[in-house]
Protein backbone atom coordinates (compact mmCIF):
# COMPACT_ATOMS: atom_id res chain seq x y z
CA UNK A 1 0.00 0.00 0.00
CA UNK A 2 1.16 3.27 -1.01
CA UNK A 3 0.18 6.55 0.17
CA UNK A 4 0.98 9.18 -2.48
CA UNK A 5 0.74 12.98 -1.23
CA UNK A 6 1.26 15.96 -3.75
CA UNK A 7 2.22 19.57 -2.75
CA UNK A 8 1.89 22.31 -5.09
CA UNK A 9 2.07 26.50 -5.19
CA UNK A 10 4.39 29.00 -6.46
CA UNK A 11 8.22 28.65 -5.96
CA UNK A 12 9.31 30.35 -2.70
CA UNK A 13 5.92 29.44 -0.92
CA UNK A 14 7.90 26.41 0.91
CA UNK A 15 5.82 23.40 -0.58
CA UNK A 16 9.15 21.28 -1.41
CA UNK A 17 10.27 21.88 2.34
CA UNK A 18 6.62 21.22 3.43
CA UNK A 19 6.97 17.40 1.69
CA UNK A 20 10.44 16.91 3.02
CA UNK A 21 9.40 18.01 6.87
CA UNK A 22 6.09 15.56 5.76
CA UNK A 23 8.93 13.05 4.94
CA UNK A 24 11.23 13.43 7.50
CA UNK A 25 8.49 12.57 9.94
CA UNK A 26 7.30 9.59 8.27
CA UNK A 27 11.10 8.17 8.78
CA UNK A 28 10.82 9.24 12.76
CA UNK A 29 7.68 7.58 12.90
CA UNK A 30 9.05 4.28 11.41
CA UNK A 31 7.69 4.22 7.99
CA UNK A 32 9.16 4.36 4.60
CA UNK A 33 9.06 7.58 2.42
CA UNK A 34 9.89 9.24 -0.50
CA UNK A 35 10.33 12.69 -1.41
CA UNK A 36 11.08 14.20 -4.72
CA UNK A 37 10.13 17.58 -7.04
CA UNK A 38 9.39 19.11 -9.94
CA UNK A 39 10.29 23.02 -10.49
CA UNK A 40 11.12 25.39 -13.31
CA UNK A 41 14.93 26.86 -13.49
CA UNK A 42 13.70 30.44 -11.75
CA UNK A 43 14.27 30.69 -8.11
CA UNK A 44 11.29 32.55 -7.25
CA UNK A 45 7.74 32.22 -8.59
CA UNK A 46 6.65 29.46 -11.40
CA UNK A 47 4.61 26.53 -10.99
CA UNK A 48 6.32 24.27 -8.14
CA UNK A 49 5.32 20.80 -6.98
CA UNK A 50 6.98 18.10 -4.79
CA UNK A 51 5.63 14.32 -3.99
CA UNK A 52 6.20 12.35 -0.37
CA UNK A 53 5.30 8.84 -0.80
CA UNK A 54 4.51 7.20 2.18
CA UNK A 55 4.21 3.08 2.67
CA UNK A 56 4.88 0.02 5.15
CA UNK A 57 6.69 -1.92 2.23
CA UNK A 58 9.78 -0.58 -0.11
CA UNK A 59 9.01 1.91 -1.76
CA UNK A 60 10.07 1.21 -5.51
CA UNK A 61 8.35 4.01 -8.27
CA UNK A 62 9.13 7.38 -6.42
CA UNK A 63 6.89 9.45 -8.23
CA UNK A 64 3.40 10.47 -7.65
CA UNK A 65 0.76 9.33 -10.99
CA UNK A 66 -2.14 10.28 -9.11
CA UNK A 67 -1.98 11.60 -5.36
CA UNK A 68 -4.63 10.73 -2.66
CA UNK A 69 -4.07 14.05 -1.20
CA UNK A 70 -3.27 17.53 -3.01
CA UNK A 71 -2.10 20.64 -1.06
CA UNK A 72 -2.50 23.85 -3.55
CA UNK A 73 -1.75 27.46 -2.63
CA UNK A 74 -2.08 28.58 -5.98
CA UNK A 75 -4.94 29.23 -8.27
CA UNK A 76 -3.02 28.05 -11.28
CA UNK A 77 -1.41 25.26 -9.04
CA UNK A 78 -5.04 24.10 -7.79
CA UNK A 79 -6.80 23.86 -11.10
CA UNK A 80 -3.52 22.18 -13.04
CA UNK A 81 -3.09 19.55 -10.53
CA UNK A 82 -7.10 18.82 -9.61
CA UNK A 83 -6.97 17.50 -13.20
CA UNK A 84 -4.97 14.24 -11.72
CA UNK A 85 -5.78 12.99 -8.82
CA UNK A 86 -6.58 9.82 -7.26
CA UNK A 87 -10.60 8.66 -6.25
CA UNK A 88 -11.64 9.83 -3.58
CA UNK A 89 -8.40 11.89 -3.08
CA UNK A 90 -8.46 14.61 -0.33
CA UNK A 91 -7.64 18.36 -1.26
CA UNK A 92 -6.54 21.20 0.94
CA UNK A 93 -6.07 24.75 -0.99
CA UNK A 94 -6.11 28.06 0.38
CA UNK A 95 -9.63 29.53 1.20
CA UNK A 96 -8.93 32.00 -0.86
CA UNK A 97 -9.18 29.98 -4.36
CA UNK A 98 -11.77 28.65 -5.91
CA UNK A 99 -12.36 24.90 -6.48
CA UNK A 100 -11.80 24.00 -10.15
CA UNK A 101 -15.40 21.66 -11.51
CA UNK A 102 -14.24 17.74 -10.77
CA UNK A 103 -12.84 18.24 -7.25
CA UNK A 104 -15.98 17.13 -5.04
CA UNK A 105 -16.46 19.67 -2.26
CA UNK A 106 -17.06 16.79 0.53
CA UNK A 107 -13.54 16.00 -0.21
CA UNK A 108 -12.23 19.37 -0.03
CA UNK A 109 -10.43 21.95 2.99
CA UNK A 110 -10.29 25.11 1.90
CA UNK A 111 -8.39 26.59 4.89
CA UNK A 112 -7.27 30.18 5.31
CA UNK A 113 -3.50 29.33 5.40
CA UNK A 114 -1.89 32.43 3.53
CA UNK A 115 -4.02 34.32 6.12
CA UNK A 116 -3.23 32.43 9.29
CA UNK A 117 0.39 32.72 8.23
CA UNK A 118 0.43 36.55 7.77
CA UNK A 119 -2.44 37.39 10.60
CA UNK A 120 -2.05 34.87 12.98
CA UNK A 121 1.49 33.62 13.35
CA UNK A 122 2.98 37.09 11.90
CA UNK A 123 4.95 35.66 9.01
CA UNK A 124 3.23 35.16 5.41
CA UNK A 125 6.89 32.73 5.05
CA UNK A 126 5.53 30.47 7.37
CA UNK A 127 2.61 29.59 5.29
CA UNK A 128 4.19 25.91 4.71
CA UNK A 129 4.30 25.05 8.26
CA UNK A 130 0.71 26.33 9.10
CA UNK A 131 -0.03 23.91 6.18
CA UNK A 132 2.17 20.93 7.72
CA UNK A 133 -0.10 21.63 11.30
CA UNK A 134 -3.38 21.27 9.34
CA UNK A 135 -2.09 18.30 6.73
CA UNK A 136 -0.97 16.20 9.65
CA UNK A 137 -3.89 16.68 11.81
CA UNK A 138 -6.44 16.54 9.27
CA UNK A 139 -4.94 13.19 7.65
CA UNK A 140 -3.72 11.95 10.72
CA UNK A 141 -0.02 11.43 9.86
CA UNK A 142 2.48 11.52 12.35
CA UNK A 143 2.83 11.83 16.25
CA UNK A 144 3.63 14.86 17.69
CA UNK A 145 7.09 14.15 18.50
CA UNK A 146 8.05 12.95 15.01
CA UNK A 147 6.30 15.95 13.87
CA UNK A 148 7.87 18.40 15.69
CA UNK A 149 11.37 16.35 14.61
CA UNK A 150 10.30 16.66 11.17
CA UNK A 151 10.00 20.64 11.50
CA UNK A 152 13.14 20.50 13.80
CA UNK A 153 15.42 19.35 11.01
CA UNK A 154 14.97 21.58 8.67
CA UNK A 155 14.71 25.09 10.47
CA UNK A 156 17.35 27.66 10.69
CA UNK A 157 18.23 27.42 14.81
CA UNK A 158 16.73 30.71 16.25
CA UNK A 159 13.41 30.32 14.25
CA UNK A 160 12.27 27.46 16.51
CA UNK A 161 9.28 29.73 18.21
CA UNK A 162 7.89 31.44 15.23
CA UNK A 163 7.32 27.77 13.53
CA UNK A 164 6.05 26.44 16.87
CA UNK A 165 3.72 29.00 16.32
CA UNK A 166 2.76 28.27 12.88
CA UNK A 167 2.44 24.81 13.68
CA UNK A 168 0.11 25.02 16.56
CA UNK A 169 -2.19 27.64 14.39
CA UNK A 170 -2.25 25.35 11.26
CA UNK A 171 -3.25 22.00 13.34
CA UNK A 172 -6.05 24.20 14.80
CA UNK A 173 -7.64 25.00 11.52
CA UNK A 174 -9.08 21.77 11.51
CA UNK A 175 -11.61 20.69 14.25
CA UNK A 176 -12.63 17.65 15.45
CA UNK A 177 -15.01 16.36 12.65
CA UNK A 178 -12.50 17.08 9.26
CA UNK A 179 -9.88 15.33 11.60
CA UNK A 180 -12.08 12.03 11.43
CA UNK A 181 -12.98 12.63 7.89
CA UNK A 182 -10.26 13.14 6.10
CA UNK A 183 -8.39 10.80 7.86
CA UNK A 184 -5.74 8.66 6.00
CA UNK A 185 -6.32 5.75 5.00
CA UNK A 186 -4.44 2.40 7.17
CA UNK A 187 -1.05 1.72 5.38
CA UNK B 1 24.04 0.44 18.52
CA UNK B 2 22.41 0.48 14.78
CA UNK B 3 22.28 3.95 13.55
CA UNK B 4 18.96 5.12 13.11
CA UNK B 5 17.29 5.73 9.98
CA UNK B 6 17.60 9.57 8.77
CA UNK B 7 16.14 10.87 5.61
CA UNK B 8 18.78 11.57 3.23
CA UNK B 9 18.53 13.53 -0.09
CA UNK B 10 21.16 11.69 -2.89
CA UNK B 11 23.23 14.46 -3.50
CA UNK B 12 24.10 14.58 0.38
CA UNK B 13 24.28 10.71 0.48
CA UNK B 14 26.77 11.22 -2.18
CA UNK B 15 28.75 13.84 -0.40
CA UNK B 16 28.56 11.85 3.08
CA UNK B 17 29.61 8.43 1.31
CA UNK B 18 32.63 10.56 -0.29
CA UNK B 19 33.61 11.98 2.79
CA UNK B 20 34.06 7.95 4.79
CA UNK B 21 35.43 6.95 1.67
CA UNK B 22 38.08 9.49 2.38
CA UNK B 23 37.47 12.42 0.00
CA UNK B 24 38.97 15.53 1.59
CA UNK B 25 39.54 17.76 -1.37
CA UNK B 26 36.49 19.00 -3.28
CA UNK B 27 36.53 22.02 -6.12
CA UNK B 28 33.39 22.48 -8.25
CA UNK B 29 31.08 24.91 -10.09
CA UNK B 30 27.59 24.47 -9.03
CA UNK B 31 25.27 23.40 -11.22
CA UNK B 32 21.77 22.08 -11.32
CA UNK B 33 20.70 19.29 -10.26
CA UNK B 34 23.79 18.65 -8.75
CA UNK B 35 24.28 21.80 -6.98
CA UNK B 36 23.62 20.47 -3.37
CA UNK B 37 26.86 18.72 -3.51
CA UNK B 38 28.57 21.27 -4.00
CA UNK B 39 26.90 23.06 -0.94
CA UNK B 40 26.82 20.13 1.58
CA UNK B 41 30.75 20.01 0.33
CA UNK B 42 31.05 23.22 1.46
CA UNK B 43 29.65 22.72 4.86
CA UNK B 44 31.22 19.55 5.42
CA UNK B 45 34.77 19.65 4.10
CA UNK B 46 36.04 21.97 6.89
CA UNK B 47 34.27 19.80 9.89
CA UNK B 48 36.45 17.13 8.21
CA UNK B 49 39.55 19.26 7.86
CA UNK B 50 39.34 18.85 4.14
CA UNK B 51 39.09 21.86 1.77
CA UNK B 52 36.45 22.91 -0.62
CA UNK B 53 37.13 25.44 -3.14
CA UNK B 54 34.48 26.90 -5.49
CA UNK B 55 36.84 27.78 -8.46
CA UNK B 56 36.42 29.73 -11.64
CA UNK B 57 34.42 27.33 -14.13
CA UNK B 58 34.63 23.40 -14.67
CA UNK B 59 37.76 23.36 -16.43
CA UNK B 60 39.75 24.81 -13.50
CA UNK B 61 37.57 22.72 -11.50
CA UNK B 62 38.96 19.58 -12.95
CA UNK B 63 42.51 20.62 -12.94
CA UNK B 64 42.28 21.30 -9.33
CA UNK B 65 40.98 18.10 -8.44
CA UNK B 66 44.01 16.66 -10.06
CA UNK B 67 46.47 18.83 -9.00
CA UNK B 68 45.08 18.02 -5.58
CA UNK B 69 44.84 14.04 -5.93
CA UNK B 70 48.25 14.09 -7.50
CA UNK B 71 49.59 15.38 -3.91
CA UNK B 72 47.37 12.45 -2.24
CA UNK B 73 44.33 13.59 -1.58
CA UNK B 74 41.43 12.12 -2.35
CA UNK B 75 39.58 14.39 -4.32
CA UNK B 76 36.24 14.78 -6.12
CA UNK B 77 34.34 17.32 -7.92
CA UNK B 78 30.32 17.41 -9.39
CA UNK B 79 28.78 18.62 -12.01
CA UNK B 80 25.54 18.39 -14.79
CA UNK B 81 26.13 17.55 -18.16
CA UNK B 82 27.06 21.02 -19.75
CA UNK B 83 29.85 21.18 -17.18
CA UNK B 84 30.76 17.01 -17.63
CA UNK B 85 31.44 18.50 -21.30
CA UNK B 86 33.72 21.16 -20.20
CA UNK B 87 35.63 18.21 -17.65
CA UNK B 88 36.29 16.42 -20.59
CA UNK B 89 39.92 17.04 -21.80
CA UNK B 90 41.66 17.27 -18.09
CA UNK B 91 39.59 14.03 -17.05
CA UNK B 92 41.91 12.21 -20.17
CA UNK B 93 45.00 14.19 -18.67
CA UNK B 94 43.79 12.07 -15.61
CA UNK B 95 43.26 9.20 -17.30
CA UNK B 96 46.71 9.45 -18.73
CA UNK B 97 48.94 10.51 -16.02
CA UNK B 98 46.85 8.29 -14.14
CA UNK B 99 45.75 10.23 -11.74
CA UNK B 100 42.46 9.14 -8.95
CA UNK B 101 39.55 10.99 -8.77
CA UNK B 102 36.08 10.98 -8.83
CA UNK B 103 33.89 12.88 -11.21
CA UNK B 104 30.09 13.27 -10.58
CA UNK B 105 27.55 14.26 -13.17
CA UNK B 106 24.52 14.31 -12.19
CA UNK B 107 22.27 14.25 -15.26
CA UNK B 108 19.77 16.66 -16.78
CA UNK B 109 18.01 16.77 -19.90
CA UNK B 110 19.10 17.80 -23.33
CA UNK B 111 22.23 18.90 -25.08
CA UNK B 112 23.15 22.02 -23.94
CA UNK B 113 21.59 23.84 -21.30
CA UNK B 114 18.36 21.88 -22.00
CA UNK B 115 16.09 21.07 -19.20
CA UNK B 116 18.41 22.12 -15.80
CA UNK B 117 16.17 20.86 -13.31
CA UNK B 118 14.62 18.08 -15.39
CA UNK B 119 15.93 14.11 -15.17
CA UNK B 120 17.61 12.46 -18.58
CA UNK B 121 20.67 9.85 -19.04
CA UNK B 122 21.69 11.47 -22.11
CA UNK B 123 25.24 11.38 -20.92
CA UNK B 124 26.07 7.70 -20.89
CA UNK B 125 28.19 7.48 -23.54
CA UNK B 126 29.64 10.73 -23.16
CA UNK B 127 30.62 8.89 -19.65
CA UNK B 128 32.48 6.12 -21.99
CA UNK B 129 34.15 8.83 -25.00
CA UNK B 130 33.97 12.13 -23.50
CA UNK B 131 37.31 13.24 -23.72
CA UNK B 132 39.52 12.16 -26.98
CA UNK B 133 41.65 9.16 -27.51
CA UNK B 134 41.19 5.58 -26.63
CA UNK B 135 41.68 5.42 -23.01
CA UNK B 136 40.15 3.09 -20.01
CA UNK B 137 36.88 4.15 -18.05
CA UNK B 138 35.45 2.42 -15.23
CA UNK B 139 32.03 4.38 -14.85
CA UNK B 140 29.28 3.39 -12.21
CA UNK B 141 25.50 4.90 -11.30
CA UNK B 142 23.52 4.71 -8.50
CA UNK B 143 19.69 3.84 -7.95
CA UNK B 144 18.99 4.63 -4.58
CA UNK B 145 19.89 6.82 -1.76
CA UNK B 146 21.43 4.11 0.13
CA UNK B 147 23.31 2.91 -2.77
CA UNK B 148 24.24 6.32 -3.67
CA UNK B 149 26.03 6.28 -0.14
CA UNK B 150 27.42 2.66 -0.45
CA UNK B 151 29.16 3.25 -4.22
CA UNK B 152 30.42 6.39 -4.10
CA UNK B 153 33.00 4.63 -1.55
CA UNK B 154 33.07 2.09 -3.99
CA UNK B 155 33.94 4.39 -6.68
CA UNK B 156 36.94 6.01 -5.04
CA UNK B 157 38.08 2.55 -3.97
CA UNK B 158 38.24 1.34 -7.61
CA UNK B 159 39.93 5.23 -8.66
CA UNK B 160 42.69 4.74 -6.16
CA UNK B 161 43.37 0.41 -6.90
CA UNK B 162 43.12 1.82 -10.73
CA UNK B 163 44.57 5.01 -10.61
CA UNK B 164 42.11 6.45 -12.63
CA UNK B 165 39.18 8.82 -12.92
CA UNK B 166 35.86 7.26 -12.07
CA UNK B 167 32.97 8.89 -13.27
CA UNK B 168 29.93 8.63 -10.84
CA UNK B 169 27.26 8.52 -13.32
CA UNK B 170 23.91 10.10 -11.45
CA UNK B 171 20.76 11.43 -12.74
CA UNK B 172 18.33 13.98 -11.64
CA UNK B 173 15.83 10.97 -10.10
CA UNK B 174 18.30 9.97 -7.37
CA UNK B 175 20.75 13.14 -6.84
CA UNK B 176 17.15 15.29 -5.81
CA UNK B 177 14.80 12.53 -4.51
CA UNK B 178 14.90 11.84 -0.88
CA UNK B 179 14.60 8.83 1.19
CA UNK B 180 15.37 6.81 4.64
CA UNK B 181 18.44 5.61 4.91
CA UNK B 182 20.33 4.35 7.89
CA UNK B 183 24.33 5.51 7.62
CA UNK B 184 26.72 2.41 7.77
CA UNK B 185 29.17 2.33 10.61
CA UNK B 186 32.09 3.54 9.56
CA UNK B 187 34.14 0.30 10.57
CA UNK B 188 31.72 -1.70 8.39
CA UNK B 189 33.11 -0.10 5.37
CA UNK B 190 36.33 -1.34 3.20
CA UNK B 191 38.46 1.89 2.43
CA UNK B 192 41.21 1.67 -0.20
CA UNK B 193 44.28 3.40 0.64
CA UNK B 194 46.20 4.52 -2.08
CA UNK B 195 49.16 2.42 -3.32
CA UNK B 196 52.16 4.56 -2.15
CA UNK B 197 55.81 3.87 -3.02
CA UNK B 198 58.69 6.26 -2.36
CA UNK B 199 60.91 3.93 -4.01
CA UNK B 200 61.52 4.14 -7.38
CA UNK B 201 65.01 3.48 -7.84
CA UNK B 202 67.89 5.72 -8.98
CA UNK B 203 66.36 6.01 -12.25
CA UNK B 204 63.94 7.90 -11.43
CA UNK B 205 61.07 5.36 -13.05
CA UNK B 206 57.89 6.52 -11.46
CA UNK B 207 56.21 4.93 -13.97
CA UNK B 208 57.63 1.15 -13.61
CA UNK B 209 55.28 -1.21 -13.08
CA UNK B 210 56.57 -4.82 -12.25
CA UNK B 211 56.17 -8.24 -14.45
CA UNK B 212 52.60 -9.09 -14.50
CA UNK B 213 51.06 -5.74 -13.04
CA UNK B 214 49.72 -2.95 -14.68
CA UNK B 215 48.96 -0.63 -12.10
CA UNK B 216 52.12 1.73 -10.82
CA UNK B 217 52.59 2.78 -7.05
CA UNK B 218 52.10 6.56 -6.85
CA UNK B 219 53.88 8.94 -4.74
CA UNK B 220 52.59 12.06 -3.39
CA UNK B 221 53.77 15.18 -5.77
CA UNK B 222 55.76 17.77 -4.14
CA UNK B 223 56.59 15.00 -1.09
CA UNK B 224 60.15 15.45 -1.41
CA UNK B 225 61.26 13.45 -4.60
CA UNK B 226 61.02 15.17 -7.86
CA UNK B 227 59.20 13.65 -10.71
CA UNK B 228 57.04 14.60 -13.64
CA UNK B 229 53.45 14.47 -14.40
CA UNK B 230 52.32 15.10 -18.15
CA UNK B 231 49.27 14.46 -20.09
CA UNK B 232 52.39 13.91 -22.87
CA UNK B 233 52.79 10.17 -24.01
CA UNK B 234 56.05 9.03 -21.40
CA UNK B 235 57.97 7.01 -20.61
CA UNK B 236 58.60 4.80 -17.19
CA UNK B 237 60.76 7.99 -16.05
CA UNK B 238 57.65 10.20 -16.79
CA UNK B 239 59.38 12.17 -19.12
CA UNK B 240 57.47 12.61 -22.84
CA UNK B 241 58.71 10.17 -25.43
CA UNK B 242 58.06 10.45 -29.35
CA UNK B 243 58.80 6.51 -28.95
CA UNK B 244 56.18 4.76 -30.91
CA UNK B 245 56.50 1.15 -28.98
CA UNK B 246 57.31 2.94 -25.28
CA UNK B 247 53.88 5.18 -26.27
CA UNK B 248 52.23 1.66 -27.49
CA UNK B 249 52.86 0.23 -24.46
CA UNK B 250 51.67 2.78 -22.04
CA UNK B 251 48.41 2.94 -23.99
CA UNK B 252 47.98 -1.02 -23.84
CA UNK B 253 48.60 -0.98 -20.26
CA UNK B 254 46.21 1.66 -19.55
CA UNK B 255 43.49 -0.44 -21.11
CA UNK B 256 44.43 -3.72 -20.16
CA UNK B 257 44.82 -2.55 -16.54
CA UNK B 258 40.53 -2.46 -16.71
CA UNK B 259 40.17 -4.92 -19.29
CA UNK B 260 41.66 -7.65 -17.61
CA UNK B 261 40.54 -6.76 -13.97
CA UNK B 262 36.78 -6.75 -15.26
CA UNK B 263 35.66 -9.50 -12.52
CA UNK B 264 36.74 -7.40 -9.55
CA UNK B 265 35.29 -3.90 -11.51
CA UNK B 266 31.95 -4.98 -13.15
CA UNK B 267 29.10 -4.82 -10.52
CA UNK B 268 25.33 -6.26 -11.51
CA UNK B 269 22.24 -6.24 -9.92
CA UNK B 270 20.04 -9.36 -11.43
CA UNK B 271 16.65 -9.34 -9.64
CA UNK B 272 13.99 -12.33 -10.56
CA UNK B 273 15.84 -13.51 -13.65
CA UNK B 274 16.49 -17.29 -12.40
CA UNK B 275 13.18 -18.15 -14.43
CA UNK B 276 12.41 -15.11 -16.28
CA UNK B 277 12.37 -15.38 -20.24
CA UNK B 278 12.16 -11.31 -20.36
CA UNK B 279 14.62 -9.13 -19.16
CA UNK B 280 14.33 -5.32 -18.76
CA UNK B 281 17.67 -3.94 -18.39
CA UNK B 282 18.19 -0.65 -17.11
CA UNK B 283 20.37 1.81 -15.11
CA UNK B 284 20.46 4.93 -12.35
CA UNK B 285 17.16 6.07 -11.16
CA UNK B 286 14.96 3.98 -14.01
CA UNK B 287 15.07 1.15 -11.95
CA UNK B 288 12.74 2.21 -9.33
CA UNK B 289 10.10 2.48 -11.93
CA UNK B 290 11.23 -0.63 -13.88
CA UNK B 291 10.71 -2.58 -10.51
CA UNK B 292 7.63 -1.30 -9.74
CA UNK B 293 6.67 -2.22 -13.49
CA UNK B 294 8.56 -6.23 -12.61
CA UNK B 295 6.70 -6.41 -9.91
CA UNK B 296 3.41 -6.12 -11.03
CA UNK B 297 4.37 -7.90 -14.29
CA UNK B 298 4.68 -10.96 -12.37
CA UNK B 299 1.09 -10.62 -10.50
CA UNK B 300 -0.33 -10.61 -14.29
CA UNK B 301 1.87 -13.84 -14.84
CA UNK B 302 4.81 -12.43 -17.14
CA UNK B 303 7.95 -14.19 -16.17
CA UNK B 304 10.05 -11.09 -16.08
CA UNK B 305 12.88 -9.64 -14.05
CA UNK B 306 15.35 -6.55 -13.90
CA UNK B 307 19.40 -6.69 -15.30
CA UNK B 308 20.63 -3.20 -13.65
CA UNK B 309 24.31 -2.25 -14.82
CA UNK B 310 25.90 -0.82 -11.37
CA UNK B 311 29.24 -0.58 -13.20
CA UNK B 312 27.70 0.74 -16.49
CA UNK B 313 31.22 1.59 -17.86
CA UNK B 314 32.68 -1.35 -19.33
CA UNK B 315 29.22 -2.77 -19.70
CA UNK B 316 28.46 -6.05 -18.27
CA UNK B 317 28.73 -7.92 -21.43
CA UNK B 318 29.86 -11.20 -19.65
CA UNK B 319 26.91 -11.14 -17.29
CA UNK B 320 24.48 -10.40 -20.18
CA UNK B 321 25.71 -13.23 -22.35
CA UNK B 322 25.17 -15.42 -19.98
CA UNK B 323 21.92 -14.74 -19.94
CA UNK B 324 20.62 -15.45 -23.68
CA UNK B 325 20.10 -18.61 -23.45
CA UNK B 326 17.05 -18.54 -21.40
CA UNK B 327 15.67 -15.11 -22.58
CA UNK B 328 13.24 -14.91 -25.37
CA UNK B 329 13.47 -10.86 -25.17
CA UNK B 330 14.95 -7.90 -23.57
CA UNK B 331 13.23 -4.28 -23.02
CA UNK B 332 15.84 -1.53 -22.59
CA UNK B 333 14.36 1.27 -20.50
CA UNK B 334 16.65 4.52 -20.22
CA UNK B 335 15.75 8.09 -19.86
CA UNK B 336 17.10 9.09 -23.49
CA UNK B 337 17.03 8.48 -27.49
CA UNK B 338 18.63 4.71 -27.28
CA UNK B 339 22.05 4.52 -25.53
CA UNK B 340 22.76 1.79 -23.28
CA UNK B 341 20.45 -0.32 -25.64
CA UNK B 342 23.46 -0.57 -28.42
CA UNK B 343 25.98 -2.17 -25.90
CA UNK B 344 22.89 -4.55 -25.40
CA UNK B 345 22.24 -5.43 -28.45
CA UNK B 346 25.76 -6.04 -29.41
CA UNK B 347 26.16 -7.87 -26.20
CA UNK B 348 23.04 -9.46 -27.20
CA UNK B 349 24.65 -10.46 -31.09
CA UNK B 350 21.21 -10.58 -32.58
CA UNK B 351 20.16 -14.02 -30.39
CA UNK B 352 17.20 -12.53 -28.49
CA UNK B 353 15.62 -9.18 -30.02
CA UNK B 354 15.98 -6.14 -27.82
CA UNK B 355 13.28 -4.11 -27.82
CA UNK B 356 13.40 -0.35 -26.28
CA UNK B 357 12.07 2.08 -24.32
CA UNK B 358 12.81 5.94 -24.29
CA UNK B 359 12.11 8.97 -23.21
CA UNK B 360 13.89 12.67 -23.27
CA UNK B 361 11.64 15.42 -22.87
CA UNK B 362 12.34 15.98 -19.38
CA UNK B 363 9.52 13.62 -17.34
CA UNK B 364 9.79 10.31 -16.06
CA UNK B 365 9.13 7.10 -16.92
CA UNK B 366 6.33 5.59 -15.23
CA UNK B 367 6.17 1.67 -13.93
CA UNK B 368 2.45 1.96 -16.43
CA UNK B 369 4.53 3.04 -19.66
CA UNK B 370 6.82 -0.23 -18.71
CA UNK B 371 3.92 -2.45 -17.97
CA UNK B 372 2.67 -1.94 -21.39
CA UNK B 373 5.05 -1.98 -23.33
CA UNK B 374 5.86 -5.52 -21.58
CA UNK B 375 2.41 -6.47 -23.02
CA UNK B 376 2.73 -5.32 -26.55
CA UNK B 377 5.72 -7.26 -26.89
CA UNK B 378 4.72 -10.40 -25.07
CA UNK B 379 6.08 -13.48 -27.02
Amino acid sequence: MRYEMRFSGSGGQGVILASVILAEAAVADGLNAVQSQAYGPEARGGLCRAETVLSREQIWYTKVDRPQFLLALTQASLDKYAQSLAEDAVVMADDTLALPAGVDPARALRLPILATARDKVGKIMTANIVAVGAINRALGLFGEEALREGVRRHIPAGTEELNWKALEAGTALIGDEAAGRFRRPAL
Amino acid sequence: MANKAVLMQGNEACVEGAIAAGMRFYAGYPITPSTEIAEQCALRLPQVGGRFIQMEDELASMAAVLGASATGMKAMTATSGPGFSLKQENIGYGCLAEIPCVIVDVQRSGPSTGLPTSPAQGDYMQARWGTHGDHPVIALSPSSVMETYKLIIRAFNLSEKYRTPVIFLMDEIVGHMREGIVPPDPNDLIINKRHISYRDGANKQCYAVPEGKYVPAMKPFGAGERYNITGLAHDVSGFPTNNNAVAGALYTRLMEKIDRNLDDIVRVEQTMLDDADTAVVCFGGTARAVMSAVLQAREEGMKVGMFRPITVWPFPEKQLRALLPGLKRILVVEHNYGQMVLEVRRAAAEKVPVDFLGRMDGTVISPKDILQKLRETEV
